[in-house]
């Protein structure tokens, strides 16, 4: 069993086989073979050279820079480093397109197979095939809301660097591809080889959906176009998925063919079929010599890496013995290791994981900030944690705490001091409580004696109210059970 | 004029009245008079000054190829129709950084597709060796402007292109000398491409020596351009002592073809006698693969030039043609826009290409690329340079073969195999055939050895003598 999650349609239960390209965008200050900028955001058509417009008689030139991160980005992903190389031309006409070809690379990828693990929420580990990747050169942009009769174009992204990272289909649920997304996302941003920024279209995913009855032969595929976040990576998925099935159930056959997810009616669009599918008569690019990359460059590209995500997961489960999946979910966040880190010095670091994973990354999710912008500090979260640790205040309390926290940034302490909500350890003000709640319930009591001891919960529930929630709810059960029986055996 | 006996505005000046005499070829298709005058003063001034540059104040005509900053470049073709580019190519800025003055630019066949410079869409060139009576004789392709305004000696020297014999074949035609450096020698940017792997800018001169001072000028690497070497230039003035006493020619065996003509193979046999009479060694060498060179060059060239031609597609520059939707414009800007001829070999290339064809034609293309480099370093162990006729016939009359493109592509035949190998290759005017039109013969060399190159190039000059100019005398 994958444990992945299935379609069950009318005729029973349907297996989903997808596999990702993925498009990241190198961070380089230059393109990928002219000197124009790469800035996000110019002036439409500021950042364009003469390569890039396509002038007659201009030639392409490699930027160093940008193989420099394809190979660091392979490294990272266990992938064979090939030491031969070579720059294809793919040849189709569009506006967007001056060269009239897309320099890529088709029969000699600089990075082969490696992989990638991705754990995902319910424990489980899968380990995804990297089939290749790839440099190649972004198209332009047409705008077309400029003027009602004419389209214009828009070369500023006109041959920025591009990683294009192939998987196998190993992926079998929209969980599954959503986690490997963040997952790579999160190596590229550790190793500083694309800022990963998905709204700026610096990361966006091509998915290949088919489906099949468990273990079957592989259904007809179906690629997803351009999806350009997490989230509508995974409906689309699994929107497309749904649709194939309901297609295969009515008796018809899939039709390969390339679709576009309209995230407003959440459904796919057939946008073009095989038939009209482009033959794009590759063919090695005459103005690039092959790439040869020589061991000694590999090997100082090896050591500029950083500490990887893996190895820093591994850390986390082992120093601070972090759940497999706390530790993914924290390196799967630009910074998140280390904010973790700072906050737990000192202090249970499993707790620690756990608010930031749930409560932290929560309310950020919710306000839609990145960690970078939390109005909780590390060192305040840190603080929130210590206080429940030393009996300050209890868990539920802290829940409020952090709200306060996240809304206003102040400190979990003067919270806690302004609003009065130290926990409550003192046992004769506890016992005062539990005193007053069994005089004022005596029909309840009478219950409890008669052999409901569930009616107990109810107590507790009674004395936490009447304190506030500021009573140590462990103190309260223990004296609670304790006067309880007493009071049955007098 | 470094004697003082000509000022460069003399020289401009006479070059400017004998272009004007020579209009009637069609040899310049955008003249520069006005900046080529301005030019020429500031070089007499650096003269003057004693600042005067290696080549201050020569006129150079160069082909339409070439972006020239600011002058029309249309590389004969209808589609760059009022295209001025903004840049110099590599080439031509090393030649006005050495003093060099640009005077006019040449005619060619469109994007350098042809061999008589009848594709050209500024119509074709006349060779000046055409009888007064008679038709129209031309002047061999692509660079057939350069060529015939250089045999006119309407400019001293001119630059060409050379993908597959395109500087070769017209110098041949014309009478003059015409080099094709090692592929890389020279920078290909700002030069408008036809087969990226192929192209190579030279010299079309009236002398060796002239040929060996334009190319001392315009070779070296490029960081601009991926492909050039970045190799030092020898001193090539230095290698025309003309003395090549055992030097080691070798006379390929598989280029004796039947159907050679008789002026041709006993100027050939000619050329050999020269050599050997110069103290040089005379040997028979093979190269198999010969037979396979033609095609192959019929398979690469088109399918790079396919792809090269692609960006001419209306949207940014060069002429437009309304169209309904980008499909629309595309097809109408590039069918109106293009000539049969360069039509035809965008169609071959991207056939070549395609998917299911790719193996069969490009892919083994390249392989016999590869074996005609072999056969010809493994001739190179044995002999310094190579020596062949530079086409199969003289120039023939307009018309002749524009019906019939294999016939036409036949005139690549020599000339092509130095160009799949990268190798220097120049064409020498050697003799005049029955009809007392030029022919020349071919010296190959070994990759980024001009120096001997230009050494025979420069004995075998010695040897041919004086021949008579078009216009009769000599």
């Amino acid at each position: 069993m994958t444990g992945a999650r299935t379609i069950v349609g009318a005729t029973g239960e349907w297996e989903l086989v997808i596999g990702l390209e993925v498009h990241a965008q190198v961070a380089t200050r230059s393109k990928l073979f002219s000197g124009a900028a790469t800035a996000f955001g110019a002036e439409p058509n500021a950042q364009v050279s003469l390569v890039d417009a396509a002038m007659p008689g201009m030639l392409p030139v490699i930027n160093r820079a940008a193989v420099d991160q394809a190979i660091r980005t392979g490294l990272a992903l266990g992938a064979e480093v090939n030491r031969f190389s070579v720059f294809d031309r793919k040849n189709y006409f569009y506006p967007d397109l001056p060269q009239g070809y897309q320099i890529s690379q088709y029969r000699h990828p600089i990075v082969g197979t490696g992989e990638l693990r991705v754990d995902l929420p319910d424990g489980r580990t899968r380990v995804v095939g990297i089939e290749r990747l790839h440099l190649e050169q972004d198209a332009g942009k047409l705008v077309h809301d400029r003027s009602a009769t004419d389209s214009h174009v828009d070369l500023n992204r006109a041959g920025i660097p591009l990683m294009e990272i192939v998987s196998r289909p190993d992926l079998r649920d929209w969980e599954e591809a959503g986690a490997y997304l963040r997952k790579l996302r999160a190596l590229l941003r550790a190793i500083g080889s694309c800022d990963g920024n998905m709204e700026e279209g610096s990361l966006r995913a091509d998915a290949n959906v088919s489906v099949r009855r468990p273990g079957a032969s592989l259904g007809t595929r179906c690629e997803l176009k351009n999806l350009n976040s997490v989230r509508f990576l995974m409906r689309a998925i699994e929107v497309e998925a749904r649709r194939q099935v309901a297609v295969i159930e009515a008796g018809e056959a899939v039709r390969q063919e390339t679709r576009l997810y309209d995230p407003q009616r959440n459904e796919t669009r057939a946008m073009r079929s095989k038939e009209d599918a482009h033959d794009y008569r590759y063919f090695p690019d005459p103005d690039l010599l092959p790439l040869r990359l020589s061991e000694a460059r590999i090997e100082q590209l090896r050591d500029s890496l950083p500490e990887l995500p893996d190895e820093i997961r591994e850390r986390l489960i082992g120093e601070y013995g972090l759940t497999p999946y706390d530790a993914s979910v924290l390196v799967a966040e630009p910074g998140a290791p280390g904010f973790f880190e700072a906050a737990a010095r000192g202090r249970s670091g499993k707790r620690v994981a756990n608010w930031i994973v749930t409560n932290l990354f929560g309310a950020l999710n919710e306000a839609g900030r990145p960690l970078a912008e939390s109005p909780v500090s590390a060192e305040t979260l840190g603080q929130l944690v210590g206080l429940i640790e030393d009996g300050t205040i209890s868990d539920r309390i802290a829940r409020d705490v952090f709200e306060e926290m996240f809304r206003t940034g102040a400190s979990p302490q003067s919270i806690v001091d302004a609003r009065g909500l130290r926990q409550i350890q003192d046992t004769d003000a506890i016992d005062a409580a539990i005193d007053a709640a069994l005089a004022a319930n005596p029909g309840q009591l009478e219950q409890y004696h008669a052999g409901k001891t569930k009616v107990l919960g109810w107590f507790v529930g009674q004395v936490m109210k009447a304190t506030r929630g500021q009573a140590n709810p462990a103190l309260v059960n223990a004296r609670l059970r304790q006067k309880l029986d007493a009071d049955g055996a007098g | 004029m470094a004697a003082g006996d000509c000022s460069a505005v003399e020289l401009v000046e006479a070059c400017i009245a004998a272009q004007g005499a020579a209009a009637d070829l069609n040899a310049v298709v955008a003249a520069t008079a006005e900046q080529a005058r301005a030019a020429a003063r500031h070089a007499d001034q650096r003269r003057h000054r004693n600042e005067a540059r290696p080549l201050e104040g020569i006129p150079v005509a160069v082909k339409d190829i070439f972006c020239t900053r600011g002058v029309a470049t249309t590389a004969g073709s209808r589609i760059l129709d009022g295209f001025v580019p903004a840049y110099e190519s590599t080439v031509g800025a090393k030649l006005w950084d050495a003093g060099a003055i640009l005077l006019g630019k040449t005619n060619m066949d469109e994007f350098a597709m042809g061999s008589s410079n009848e594709t050209s869409w500024w119509g074709p060139v006349r060779n000046p060796w055409s009888p007064a009576a008679g038709p129209s004789l031309v002047p061999g392709g692509s660079s057939g402007g350069s060529a015939a305004i250089v045999a006119a000696r309407a400019v001293p020297a001119a630059l060409g292109t050379d993908t597959g014999g395109s500087i070769r074949q017209p110098a041949s035609f014309c009478g003059v000398v015409g080099l094709k450096p090692t592929y890389g020698r020279c920078s290909r940017w700002g030069i408008i491409a036809f087969a990226s792997s192929l192209d190579q800018a030279g010299p079309l001169t009236r002398s060796v020596a002239d040929a060996a001072l334009i190319l001392q000028h315009i070779a070296g690497f490029d960081p601009k351009d991926s492909t050039s070497a970045d190799l030092p230039v020898p001193d090539l003035h230095a290698a025309l002592h003309g003395d090549v006493k055992g030097l080691r020619v070798g006379i390929p065996a598989e280029y004796r073809l039947d159907t050679l003509p008789v002026a041709v193979g006993d100027l050939w046999e000619q050329g050999i006698a020269w050599f050997r009479a110069a103290g040089a060694e005379l040997l028979d060498v093979s190269l198999p693969h010969t037979r396979y060179a033609l095609p192959a060059y019929y398979i690469v060239a088109p399918a790079e030039a396919s792809a090269n031609l692609a960006r001419y597609d209306g949207v940014r520059f060069g002429r437009r043609s309304a169209g309904r939707d980008p499909d629309d414009l595309y097809t109408r800007t590039r069918r109106e826009g293009f000539g049969e001829e360069v039509r035809r070999r965008i169609m071959i290339g991207g056939y070549v290409l395609s998917e299911g064809y790719y193996d069969a034609y490009y892919l083994r293309a390249q392989q016999v690329r590869t074996r005609i480099a072999e056969d010809f370093r493994t001739a190179f162990r044995e002999v310094d340079v190579l020596l062949t006729p530079t086409a199969p016939s003289s120039a023939f009359p307009e018309g002749a073969k524009t019906d019939d493109p294999l016939a036409m592509y036949v005139n690549d035949i020599f000339t092509v195999p130095a160009s799949l190998a990268g190798l220097p290759a120049i064409s020498v005017p050697a003799g005049l055939d029955d009809d007392r039109l030029p022919l020349g013969l071919q010296l190959i060399g070994r990759a980024f050895d001009e120096a001997t190159l230009l050494r025979a190039a420069a004995a075998l000059e010695n040897a041919v003598g004086t021949l008579p100019s078009p216009m009769g005398s000599a």
